[in-house]
């Protein structure tokens, strides 16, 4: 089990025992897991010294710290202003037609989530989206199929 | 091609002299370090425009233990986007910076505050600082620079909600005063900088205070990096000088049909092409006109474009990225964007939108932080000049 005792304990004894500690150590669990699990939240907060509630206040209030599980690739697409008036609405509409999800689900077999986001600093490339950390710009429909499907053959390759 | 503005090149220009500037500074006094910043009028690039060397003689005056340098890379302001451009291409101008202040203020530990979504600039950023601190080292100057990732809360470029955030806690801003020259990060001194105006120092401690201050206008000098985006056929990131007019700008970047330009991101101002000519982008100072101070953002929007729709993007923003703690911005926020759907929809009459205007106020006078106070900015300016817009 990756968030078992010893998972938490050797990432406290990578990022360190204080509070300053505590973000490090919630983005390592989301990068290895995709979700950040309740029972990992106590044994943070064991390892930390803090109370189990300090450590959810903080995991739940930054969007990047998801504590719902989400798919291999987290895939946001930014929804702020320039992004909107260059045809985020395309790339979405694009993206839930591909992956047959709505905004906000994620695919049955756990590759893709959908998510929108704000500003991802792209302005200028806009629409742009993020799959986990890697951003892409300046999308159209044609660019979004191309790009889905190499996640998805990169996928197979690697299942196979 | 003709152009109006001067294209300036200060920034990102392709220099490596790190070593002779940290060796310059390691032997000059405290006093003529900041003299220097002082005299060259440089202002935070953030957007608040507060005085460079002001904010590190504070520092280094005040009493604590451990002092810090951080550089504030949560470049969150929709619009905004040149920090990215700096820390990749040009990240040791940043971190000479930082090293000078560290010098000055008496600190030996720095951060680089990186937001969430330019997690993809480490590896570069990460070689950049090793290589700096293998100079430092041989400068027998062991400052050490770590990166702090962000984890997506734009409010966390809040100074203050920053520090709360590498804490461990939720990115909450604090009360002020205390300042962070007196209690920032861990409650010690602490010096905390945008990525551009770290760059800029680079250039004054390289080229001496006047170069920079011969730039710009009067209570605004130098220049700034501008991120361009919108309804424009060249979008990107331009370096200009300070003090040009709306009008100019526009005669550049525009297509044409610039009906108005958001400057500041959503928490700027809307600015409609009536007021083009009248407006001029620096600090507040003894400037003609309208000044309006900028982070960078340029956002510039046509005449096929709905005001409302903008208005209401930033507002659903601003909903999503009000930290909750504060009651006037938690609500007033969510009461602003309730409040024009009703009166597009005909629910509420026209009037109403003189109620949220005094809402918008409200939340200026009685939000916690720069966030709350600052969405009467963008409110106000977009109901007051597009008011049609927002009825019909």
């Amino acid at each position: 089990m990756p968030h078992s005792v010893d998972y938490i304990k050797k990432l406290a004894d990578r990022h360190g025992r204080g509070l300053e500690s505590l973000l490090p150590i919630l983005e390592n669990v989301y990068e290895d897991n995709h979700i950040i699990p309740e029972d990992a939240m106590v044994e943070i907060a064991r390892e930390l010294d803090v109370s189990a509630a300090k450590v959810y206040g903080t995991a739940t209030f930054y969007s990047f710290l998801e504590t719902e599980k989400c798919g291999k690739y987290v895939i946001r697409v930014c929804k702020t202003i320039t992004c909107m008036m260059h045809g985020k609405n395309q790339v979405i509409k694009e993206l839930e037609e591909l992956l047959k999800i709505k905004l906000g689900e994620t695919t049955p077999d756990g590759l893709f989530t959908l998510k929108e986001t704000n500003c991802l600093g792209q302005c200028h490339k806009g629409p742009a989206m993020l799959i986990n950390d890697v951003p892409y710009t300046e999308l159209t429909p044609g660019k979004v199929r191309d790009i889905i499907n190499e996640y998805r053959l990169n996928a197979q390759k690697s299942a196979s | 091609m003709k152009k109006g503005l001067k294209r300036l090149d200060l920034i990102f220009k392709n220099e490596h002299d790190s070593a002779a500037i940290l060796e310059k500074s390691l032997n000059r006094s405290n006093a003529e370090l900041i003299e220097d910043l002082i005299s060259s009028g440089l202002k935070g690039r953030g957007g608040a425009g507060f005085p460079t060397g002001l904010k590190w003689k504070l520092t280094a005056d005040a009493n604590g233990q451990e002092k810090y340098v951080i550089c504030n890379a949560d470049e969150g302001e929709p619009g905004t986007f040149k920090d990215r451009e700096i820390l990749s291409s040009v990240p040791h101008k940043v971190l000479t910076g930082m090293a000078v202040c560290g010098r000055i203020i008496g600190s030996q530990k720095g951060f680089i505050y990186l937001r969430g979504e330019y997690k993809f600039l480490i590896p570069k950023l990460q070689k950049a600082i090793d290589e700096f601190h293998e100079l430092a080292d041989s400068l027998s100057f062991p400052f050490r620079v770590e990166i702090f990732l962000g984890c997506g809360a734009y409010i966390c470029g809040e100074e203050s909600a920053l520090f709360e955030s590498m804490e461990g806690h939720r990115g909450e801003p604090r009360n002020k005063p205390p300042f962070p020259t007196d209690s920032g990060y861990r409650n010690g001194p602490t010096v905390i900088n945008n990525v551009e105006t770290l760059a800029h120092t680079y250039s004054i401690f390289k080229y001496g205070p006047e170069k920079f201050r011969d730039l710009g206008v009067k209570d605004s000098r130098g220049s700034k990096v501008f991120s361009v985006s919108g309804d424009t056929p060249i979008p990107g990131i331009y370096e200009l000088e300070f003090g040009m007019t709306l009008q100019k700008f526009v005669d550049d970047f525009g297509d044409g049909d610039a009906k108005a330009v958001q400057v500041g991101g959503a928490a700027g101002f809307c600015v409609p092409r009536k007021k083009f000519d009248k407006t001029v982008i620096g600090y507040k100072g003894k400037l003609t006109g309208i000044s309006l101070p900028t982070g960078g953002s340029m956002m510039i929007f046509n005449s096929s474009r709905s005001m409302y729709n903008v208005l209401h993007n930033y507002l659903d923003f601003f909903v999503e990225e009000s930290c909750g703690q504060c009651t006037p911005c938690r609500v007033g926020t969510q009461q602003l964007l309730l409040g024009i759907e009703a009166v597009k929809r005909g629910d509420k009459s026209s009037q109403y939108l003189e109620k949220l205007l005094e809402l918008a106020e409200t939340m200026r006078v009685t939000a916690k932080c720069g966030l709350g106070q600052s969405v009467a900015n963008s409110f106000s300016s977009i109901v007051e000049n597009f008011r049609e817009e927002m009825i019909y």
